[in-house]
């Protein structure tokens, strides 16, 4: 029998705003345990909740940006239940009215569109976070994180492998980076992902019984629970057993999932309104106002940028994965109309310093200006890509002009047919068995000698001009 | 006559005249709570030395001819449940013990700011569940009438204080009619203000959609007074509105000539108590005496008032009182086991019967699968109740009913009826689901010498219209200048 996984996922994302949801604590990640907390996050007697109305904006721009409906009447609820972390006992969450109702994204895999839908996004406060000493005897609550605003957002079970999960969740913290309303940081938590999975019979109609996953700390994290999820299903069916309804945790070490708690041992969370705060009513002028403030999002951008820049799809892809990079290379675009080896360059070199020194485009000293007047250097025939490099990586640390670099190192490249002839005699004479070679046919053998000669001029020779003067040599 | 059986309006005309200080004030409240209060247990907590620091200070800004608040140097007690910093807010819960504010209530500051000189807290209904002050961890209130007799609740203590001349002023809180019963049964001036005309920042919640903190004083005019001070739209609390507030105290001196004041029929029903009864209609007599136009009006839905209540008070506090877990603050049984123990036994020991019962049923009506017949249910009744007063309020500017079935019941007497202790809110309930604005005044006395009170409610954020005919009454009659003797 054949199986369709059908997936479903649940991303909060918290949003960046100043203050949090129902407070004016600050919301700063990392500072000293139970500094950021006042009576209303610490649900001390008698506090209210008052809404933040950054808050509010933030998860209006998420609802565009997904192509949500934005609700005009929506309201809190309260989600009852107990833990230490939890300072109310109950969560102020949005249950039958959230902020955002049905969108949709679409994003790009394995060349192919794919178009995901929203079921809903919704408001709701964070919970504090519990710290156990080593040896287990004692715990302890930060609170810090008590009331930071999240937002939920629930994807209809549209999903069907966890590649596509993973591109999914990708393509939401794209956009919701883009906006600038989240960090949208995995480790940090400022992202979390929980999963709803079950199998089917292909062709099956009908859902199989879904199973919740919790606890992945990365994208990959939840690709790799899913694939295991899914094979643990397969297998059970297939073993003639049955699906359970259940919340399963996964263990990232072990690489495998475990039950937490079936569905008898579910709670029963006894939703209601929450009294203490009224509906939020929007009316059309807000929510324009919210549209006007919409950046180009990536999706339409990465279209724009196959368009423009006649780009590949891929290329265009990596290129507006963030707002950041995206920006770089609209920025650089300006300076050249070497599109593809802006391209190259941004893709190869530049991320992956990046990535290496792990800090933001914004901070590289290669900035957009210095990457293309490099570039010109190179269309100009002053220095070879071969050469780039050493420059590219000489930007890099120093943030000195290309020009200087190459002038300070001597770096010219060699386009006088004069001060090549000696050195391209020289491999020909020393080479002999290599240039019969590629006269008896051996193609391969002639790039041999144009390396020759490269070696010996410290890669500073002209490679189109060895090439003419070794053909000519060779005859 | 002692200062501390005057009134607030009083007490500043003499203050003004520099006749007396704050201070003089002070001491004599003090020196009676003193005299009575072991009699009454009327208080759960007094701050002597921090009254009389506030009063001198009051009193040398007088002597500077700075500029003084309203309430410049009266004293006034706090229902347990409303925040000061730094005093010990225990809603007469042993759950709480320990804990002291980390913040002002908005009401308070309010107080505050107009140079009001908070002096305790009274006793209450533990976190403001019941009718009598039996439900307290801190003993029961007696009623100054009779001491063998219950003063009412949840805002017993606040009322007894009055009524004994502990306090000048005194604040409540009214969830189901926890300051206009007690207010009755003490022979005092109860006012439950329109939902969202003070702001409930700071006080502790019971039923968030229907708590509302009020003013329980010896006259109207008191009553508007303070009314005045603690009204008002707050940032902190979303549920209060921006609207601006009347000078209450300038309108009572209205004439009420013509005023058409609504006597719902339902609300004569069997059962209830024959002098009370009496009592009303000559309340009646009285106010058309001056003017006033009776006409009867009906309120179709006053039968399932007291069910739709407890559905919905009950729902509200059992997530409400979640927070006392003894995780953060407050009591924790040191004997937990682990997680879930500790709230098991924090919560067994530290609530009463009456708090744990009403966390009991709030949590049975939004469970799953019976979220719809019982709290949908009640929100739709709550509608209905509310749209028999706006029908209602068309025709009639005010309504006159009772306070309470009966006048005060002996200590003990209900305590294992809970159902029958639920009725003592039958005229009470409705006002607060509907969210409109009342008053409870005296309006007579039974032969037993047990006072009993008369309901006014009005339109939202009518407040002035019941306060002009209350005090209009007030000035017609003299229930409101008898004491009680406490030898």
């Amino acid at each position: 029998m054949e199986f369709e996984p059908v997936i479903g996922l649940e991303v909060h994302v918290q949003l960046k705003t100043k203050s949090k949801l129902f407070c004016s604590c600050a919301t700063e990640f990392g500072a000293a345990p139970n500094s950021q907390v006042c009576p209303v996050c610490l649900g001390h007697p008698g506090v209210l909740p008052v809404l933040n109305k950054q808050a509010l904006d933030y998860a209006v721009l998420c609802g565009l940006a997904l192509n949500c409906s934005i609700s005009k009447f929506s309201k809190f609820d309260r989600k009852n239940y107990f833990y230490p972390d939890l300072p109310k006992n109950y969560q102020v969450s949005q249950f039958d009215k959230p902020i955002c109702g049905k969108g949709k994204i679409t994003f790009l895999i394995n060349g192919n569109e794919k178009t995901i839908g929203i079921t809903r996004a919704h408001l709701e406060e964070d919970a504090g976070k519990l710290v156990h000493s080593e040896t287990g005897a004692e715990s302890g609550v930060d609170f810090n994180r008590t009331g930071i605003p999240l937002l939920e957002i629930v994807s209809e079970p549209d999903l069907r492998t966890p590649e596509e999960a993973y591109m999914y969740l990708h393509m939401i913290k794209n956009i919701i980076e883009y906006l600038g309303v989240s960090d949208c940081n995995m480790e940090e938590g400022s992202l979390r992902c929980d999963a709803n999975v079950s199998i089917r019979p292909k062709g099956q109609e009908k859902f199989g019984t879904k199973v919740e996953i919790k606890n992945m700390n990365s994208f990959r994290n939840v690709q790799k629970a899913l694939a295991y999820e899914l094979e643990r299903q397969e297998d059970e069916i297939l073993g003639g057993g049955i699906i359970v309804q259940e919340t399963r945790l996964w263990d990232a070490d072990k690489n495998q999932t475990f039950s937490m708690r079936t569905k008898e041992e579910a709670h029963d969370y006894r939703y209601f309104p929450e009294p203490d705060l009224v509906p939020v009513k929007l009316d059309e002028n807000y929510i324009k106002s919210l549209e006007n403030q919409l950046p180009e999002l990536p999706f339409d951008r990465m279209n724009r940028f196959t368009k423009e820049y006649t780009l590949t799809g891929y290329d265009a892809q990596v290129l507006t994965s963030s707002r950041e990079i995206a920006d770089y290379y609209e920025e650089c675009a300006n300076l050249t109309d070497d599109y593809k080896a802006v391209s190259n360059w941004v893709q190869s070199e530049l991320l992956r310093e990046i990535n290496e020194k792990k800090i933001s485009i914004k901070e590289s000293k290669v900035t957009p200006s210095k990457l293309t007047d490099m570039l010109k250097l190179i269309q100009k025939g002053v220095i070879s890509g071969k050469i780039a490099k050493i420059v590219f990586h000489e930007i890099m640390r120093s943030g000195k002009d290309a020009e200087q670099i190459v002038k300070e190192k001597g770096l010219v490249q060699i386009s006088n047919p004069d001060e090549l002839k000696n050195i391209v005699e020289k491999v020909i004479k020393d080479n002999k068995k290599i240039v019969d070679d590629y006269k008896g046919g051996k193609e391969k053998s002639f790039m041999f000698l144009v390396g020759q000669v490269m070696k010996a001029t410290q890669g500073k020779a002209n490679p189109q001009l060895v090439t003419k003067m070794l053909k000519e040599a060779i005859g | 006559m002692s200062l501390y059986s005057k009134t607030a309006v009083e007490l500043i005309g003499l203050l003004n005249k520099k006749e007396i200080s704050s201070r003089d004030i002070v001491s004599s409240v003090f020196q009676r709570i003193e005299q009575v209060d072991t009699k009454i247990n009327a208080f759960i907590y007094t701050d002597k030395e921090n009254a009389l620091k506030k009063a001198d200070e009051i009193d040398k800004k007088r002597v500077n001819a700075e500029p003084l608040g309203l309430l410049g140097g009266v004293p006034v007690v706090l229902k347990s449940n409303l925040c000061c910093f730094t005093w010990p807010v225990s809603c007469a819960s042993k759950i709480l013990k320990g804990y002291n504010c980390a913040y002002t209530a908005t009401s308070v500051e309010k107080l505050l700011r107009e140079d009001a000189v908070p002096i305790g807290y009274a006793n209450m209904d533990e976190f403001a569940m019941g009718s009598s002050c039996e439900n307290s961890a801190f003993g029961v209130t007696r009623n100054p009438w009779n001491t063998d007799c219950i003063p009412g609740g949840s805002s017993g203590g606040s009322a007894a204080a009055v009524a004994a001349d502990e306090t000048i002023l005194a604040l409540g809180s009214d969830t189901g009619g926890s300051i206009r019963q007690p207010a009755s049964l003490c022979g005092v001036v109860g006012l439950k203000p329109t939902y969202g005309r003070v702001s409930r920042f700071g006080l502790v919640a019971y039923a968030s959609s229907l708590d509302q903190i009020g003013t329980l004083t010896k006259t109207v005019a008191d009553n508007a007074l303070l009314l005045k001070v603690i009204s008002g739209h707050d940032c902190s609390d979303s549920t209060s509105i921006d609207r601006k507030v009347p000078d209450y105290p300038a309108y009572l001196n209205n004439s009420i000539k013509g005023l058409k004041i609504g006597i719902p029929k339902e609300y004569f029903v069997d059962g209830m108590d024959n002098e009370v009864e009496e009592s009303v209609k000559k309340s009646i007599k009285t106010f058309e005496g001056q003017g006033a136009v009776p006409v009867e009006i009906s309120l179709p839905h006053t039968d399932y008032a007291v069910a739709c209540y407890y559905i919905i008070a009950t729902a509200e506090a059992s997530a409400n009182l979640a927070r006392f877990d003894g995780i953060r603050y407050g009591a924790r049984s040191p004997q937990a086991e682990n997680l879930i123990d500790l709230y098991e036994k924090t919560k067994s020991d530290g609530f009463g019967q009456e708090v744990k019962r009403r966390i009991l049923l709030g949590t049975y009506v939004l469970s799953s699968g019976y979220y719809e017949a019982y709290y949908k249910k009640a929100q739709k009744v709550r509608t209905l109740i509310k749209n028999d007063f706006d029908t209602v309020f068309k025709k009639v500017d005010c309504i006159l009913t009772p306070t309470s079935p009966t006048p005060a019941f002996k200590i003990g007497e209900k305590t294992n009826d809970p159902l029958k202790m639920y009725l003592s809110d039958i005229f009470t309930i409705s006002l607060n689901l509907a969210g409109l604005p009342g008053i409870s005044i005296p309006g007579g006395f039974t032969q037993s010498g047990l006072p009993i009170g008369m309901q006014l409610a009005g339109r939202p954020f009518e407040e002035e219209v019941i306060l002009n005919a209350a005090y209009s009454f007030e000035k017609n009659t003299l229930f409101h200048t008898t004491k009680p003797t406490l030898s």
